[in-house]
C-alpha cells in the first residue's frame, strides 16, 4: 500500500480487502453524486435567491419553483453546438474545462461531512479521503485551479479572454499567500495537517470553533481571500462582464461553457464546505440522544452551516460592487497578507505562552504602525510631486483638489 | 502483511512516476509552443510529487506541488502570456555547427557517467545521519514533524538564509520588471 | 516492499540529461528556464531517494531548500527575461551578444 493512504485512514488499518475497496467506492459515488446534485439546486438557489434580492421572479416554468430549471439549462447547453474557434490552440481549450472541474471534486473529497460509523467491523470516516497532507491537498488544488481558468483564456485565441486569464493568474497568486498563512495558522492550532484532526479538535462545544478560538481575524482574512481564488463577486474581474465581455470563456459554448459554469457552482460549495471544515467545526453541533439516528445529526448540522456560506456568496453578489483591479491587488498584498502574517505569529506566540504572545502583538503592532507609514510614503510618490504637497498656508488640501491632482487630470 | 504483496503495487507507481517525467520532460525540451512545454513541465512535477509519495516525502509531494506547479509554472505562463511570446515561431537554424550533437554526447557520457557512479559507490551515511536517530523515515504526519525538527534545528541556519534570499529575490525582481516612470506614463493619456 | 532505490536514481540521472539536453540546445530563455527547473528536479529525486535509502531526513530537508531556491531563481531570471523583452523585443539568448569582445 502507498504510504500516501496508510497512516491516517482507520478504514485501511487492517489491509485492503474486497470489502474496503466497496467502501471506498461507495463513499466516492455518494459523494461526488451528492456534489453533482447540490450543484444543480446550488445554481437554481442562486438564481432564485438574487432574483429576489432584485426584486424580480427567477426561474419559475420547470418544476416547483423553477427547480428543474438546471437540469433545462445543462440540456440545451449539450443540444447546442460545439464550437472551437479558428484560432484557438485545439488541445489546450479542450483541456482547460477539465482542469477547473477536477479540483473542485478533489478538494470536496477531503471534506469530513460527518462522524465516524461502524460497518461490519470497519471504521468508516465519513468523507471520501482523509490523507495524512489533508490542507496541504486543499492548497495545492487551489493553485492547480488556477491553470484551467488560465489556459481557457490564452487557448483561446482572443483578446479579452487572455486578459481576463492574466488577471486570473495574478490575482488568484496573489490571494493564494493569504489563504495559505491562515491555513498555516490553523494547523498551528490544530497540530495535524488531516482534516478530520481539524474538525475534531473544534468538537467540544462552539467555544472550540477556529472562528472563536483563533479570533475571528483568520476567518475573515480566509473568507475574503477563497471568495478571490474563487472568482467570485466581489472579485469577478476576471469575468468583468463590462470590461472583458465574458471573461475567460468568451468563445466557449456547448457542454465545454457547461462545464465551466458548473465547476464554478461546484467550487462555491466546495469552499464553503472547506470554511465550514476550518473553521465552523464542520459536523460539530448538538447531537438528539436518538437511538440508531446518531449519525444523521452531524450530517444535517454540516449540511446548515454549508447552506448558510453558499447564501451568503450570493449575497456578496447581490450586495457588494466589483472591486477595481489596482484596489484588488492593493487588498491582497498590502492588507490581507501582512494581517494574516502578523496574526499567525501572535498566535503561535499565544500557543507557547501568554508572554508570547503579548511579545508578538506588540512586535506586529509595530510592524504594522511601520508598514502603513511606508504604504503611505510608496502611495505619495506614486501620485506624482503635487500630491506630497501637505498645506496650503495653513489649511489642509480638500480632498476633491487631491484628487483632481492625483488622477492625472490635464 | 508480507513483502511480495506490496510489490506490484509500487511497481506501479513507479511506472506511472516514470512515464509522466520522462513523457513531460521529452515535452518541455521538444515542443515548440512555450505553453505547451510548461504544460509538460507539470506533468513532470506532478510524476516527480509522485516519486516523492512513493518514497516517504510526503510533505515534500504537497510542497512540490503547492510551490512547482502551482506558483513557479504559474509564473512561467504569466510572463509568457505577458510577453506574448507564444505564438512567435523560433526559427530552426543551429547558429552553432553541430551544437546538438555535441550536446547529445556530452548529455549520454554524463548520464552514463552519474548511472556508473551510481552503481560502483558504496553510499554510507554522514554524519548528519543522527538528524534521524537512525530511525527509519516516517510516512504522513511523521514525516512532517520529522521535517520540521531538522529545518528547525540543524538546518536553522540555511533555513534564515533562505528567507533572507526570497527577501532579496522579490526585491530584485520588482526593481528588474518595473518600468521606469516618466511624466509621459500611461494613466495621463487616459 | 518498495522498487530497488536504483531505479529512481536512473530516472533522476535520465531526467537530468533530457534537461541538460535542453538546456544546450534550445534558444528560448523561458525554456532554458524550464529545463533548469528539470534538472533540479532531477537532482531533488535524488536527494529524496538517498534519504529513504539511507533513512536521513537531511535529504528531505535539502530538497526543501532546493525548491525555495529555485523559486529565487525563477522570480529573478523571469524579472531578467521581462526586463530584456522590454529592451529588444525577444528573448532568444543568441541575441543577448553585446558582451562580445
Amino acid at each position: 500500500m502507498t504510504p500516501l493512504l496508510a497512516s491516517s485512514d482507520p478504514l485501511f488499518a487492517h489491509g485492503v480487502t474486497g470489502v474496503v475497496i466497496l467502501i471506498v467506492l461507495i463513499k466516492v459515488l455518494v459523494g461526488f453524486g451528492a456534489l453533482m446534485g447540490a450543484v444543480t439546486i446550488m445554481i437554481w438557489f442562486e438564481r432564485k435567491a438574487i432574483s429576489d434580492m432584485q426584486s424580480r421572479i427567477g426561474p419559475q416554468r420547470w418544476g416547483p419553483f423553477g427547480i428543474l430549471q438546471t437540469m433545462a439549462d445543462g440540456l440545451k447547453l449539450i443540444a447546442k453546438e460545439d464550437l472551437v474557434p479558428a484560432e484557438a490552440d485545439r488541445f489546450v481549450f479542450k483541456l482547460a474545462p477539465y482542469l477547473v472541474l477536477i479540483p473542485a471534486l478533489v478538494t470536496f473529497a477531503l471534506v469530513p461531512i460527518g462522524g465516524t460509523l461502524h460497518i461490519a467491523g470497519h471504521a468508516v470516516q465519513l468523507q471520501m479521503a482523509n490523507p495524512p497532507m489533508g490542507i496541504l491537498l486543499m492548497l495545492a488544488m487551489s493553485g492547480i485551479s488556477v491553470y484551467g481558468v488560465m489556459l481557457a483564456g490564452w487557448s483561446s485565441g482572443s483578446k479579452y479572454p487572455l486578459l481576463s486569464s492574466v488577471r486570473a493568474s495574478a490575482q488568484m497568486i496573489s490571494y493564494e499567500a493569504a489563504l495559505g498563512m491562515t491555513i498555516v495558522t490553523i494547523i498551528l492550532a490544530t497540530g495535524s495537517l488531516t482534516t478530520h484532526s481539524i474538525v475534531d479538535v473544534q468538537g467540544g462545544g462552539i467555544w472550540h470553533w477556529n472562528i472563536i478560538r483563533l479570533g475571528i481575524v483568520p476567518f475573515v482574512v480566509f473568507l475574503i481571500s477563497i471568495t478571490a481564488e474563487l472568482n467570485r463577486p466581489p472579485f469577478d474581474v476576471v469575468e468583468a462582464e463590462s470590461e472583458l465581455v465574458g471573461g475567460f470563456h468568451t468563445e466557449y459554448s456547448s457542454i465545454r461553457f457547461g462545464i465551466f459554469f458548473l465547476a464554478e457552482f461546484m467550487n462555491t460549495i466546495t469552499m464553503s464546505a472547506i470554511i465550514v471544515t476550518l473553521f465552523l467545526g464542520g459536523p460539530a453541533g448538538w447531537i438528539p440522544n436518538v437511538a440508531h439516528l446518531k449519525w444523521v445529526f452531524p450530517i444535517i448540522w454540516f449540511l446548515l452551516k454549508t447552506t448558510g456560506f453558499a447564501f451568503a456568496y450570493v449575497w456578496f453578489r447581490a450586495a457588494l460592487p466589483r472591486f477595481r483591479y489596482d484596489q484588488l491587488m492593493d487588498l491582497g498584498w498590502k492588507r490581507l497578507i501582512p494581517l494574516s502574517l502578523g496574526w499567525m505569529l501572535i498566535v503561535a506566540g499565544f500557543l507557547i505562552a501568554p508572554a508570547w504572545g503579548f511579545l508578538m502583538a506588540s512586535l506586529v503592532l509595530l510592524s504594522w504602525i511601520l508598514l502603513s507609514r511606508a504604504f503611505m510614503l510608496g502611495q505619495s510618490r506614486e501620485s506624482g510631486v503635487e500630491a506630497v504637497l501637505p498645506t496650503i498656508g495653513q489649511r489642509p488640501i480638500p480632498g476633491a483638489v487631491i484628487r483632481r491632482l492625483t488622477d492625472g487630470e490635464s | 502483511m508480507s513483502a511480495v504483496a506490496y510489490a506490484v503495487p509500487s511497481i506501479l507507481i513507479f511506472a506511472t512516476a516514470a512515464v509522466l517525467i520522462l513523457v513531460g520532460a521529452v515535452g518541455v525540451i521538444a515542443l515548440k509552443n512555450p505553453v505547451h512545454s510548461a504544460l509538460s513541465l507539470i506533468m513532470t512535477l506532478f510524476g516527480v510529487a509522485i516519486a516523492f509519495v512513493a518514497q516517504s516525502a510526503d510533505f515534500l509531494a504537497a510542497v512540490q506541488i503547492i510551490v512547482y506547479a502551482g506558483a513557479i509554472v504559474v509564473l512561467f505562463l504569466f510572463v509568457i502570456m505577458f510577453l506574448g511570446v507564444d505564438r512567435r515561431q523560433h526559427a530552426n537554424v543551429e547558429p552553432l555547427v553541430g551544437q546538438r550533437a555535441f550536446a547529445g554526447v556530452g548529455v549520454v557520457i554524463t548520464v552514463a557517467g552519474l548511472i556508473a557512479l551510481m552503481a560502483k559507490a558504496h553510499w554510507v551515511t554522514g554524519a548528519m545521519s543522527v538528524s534521524t536517530n537512525g530511525v527509519a523515515l516516517a510516512t504522513g504526519q511523521g514525516n512532517v514533524k520529522q521535517l520540521g525538527t531538522a529545518v528547525f534545528t540543524t538546518y536553522l541556519f540555511a533555513f534564515e538564509a533562505t528567507a533572507a534570499l526570497l527577501v532579496i529575490a522579490v526585491v530584485g525582481a520588482v526593481l528588474l520588471a518595473r518600468r521606469e516612470r516618466t511624466l509621459q506614463s500611461d494613466e495621463v493619456e487616459v | 516492499m518498495n522498487v530497488p532505490a536504483a531505479w529512481y536514481l536512473v530516472l533522476a540521472a535520465v531526467l537530468f540529461g533530457i534537461g541538460a539536453f535542453g538546456l544546450l540546445t534550445r534558444r528560448s530563455a523561458l525554456i532554458m528556464f524550464m529545463c533548469i527547473e528539470l534538472m533540479l528536479n532531477a537532482v531533488n529525486l535524488t536527494f529524496v531517494t538517498f534519504a529513504r535509502t539511507l533513512s536521513d531526513i537531511g535529504g528531505q530537508a535539502t530538497v526543501f531548500f532546493v525548491m525555495v531556491v529555485a523559486a529565487a531563481e525563477v522570480t529573478v531570471g523571469l524579472g531578467i527575461v521581462v526586463a530584456v523583452f522590454r529592451r529588444r523585443s525577444s528573448i532568444s539568448v543568441d541575441e543577448l551578444s553585446e558582451l562580445k569582445g
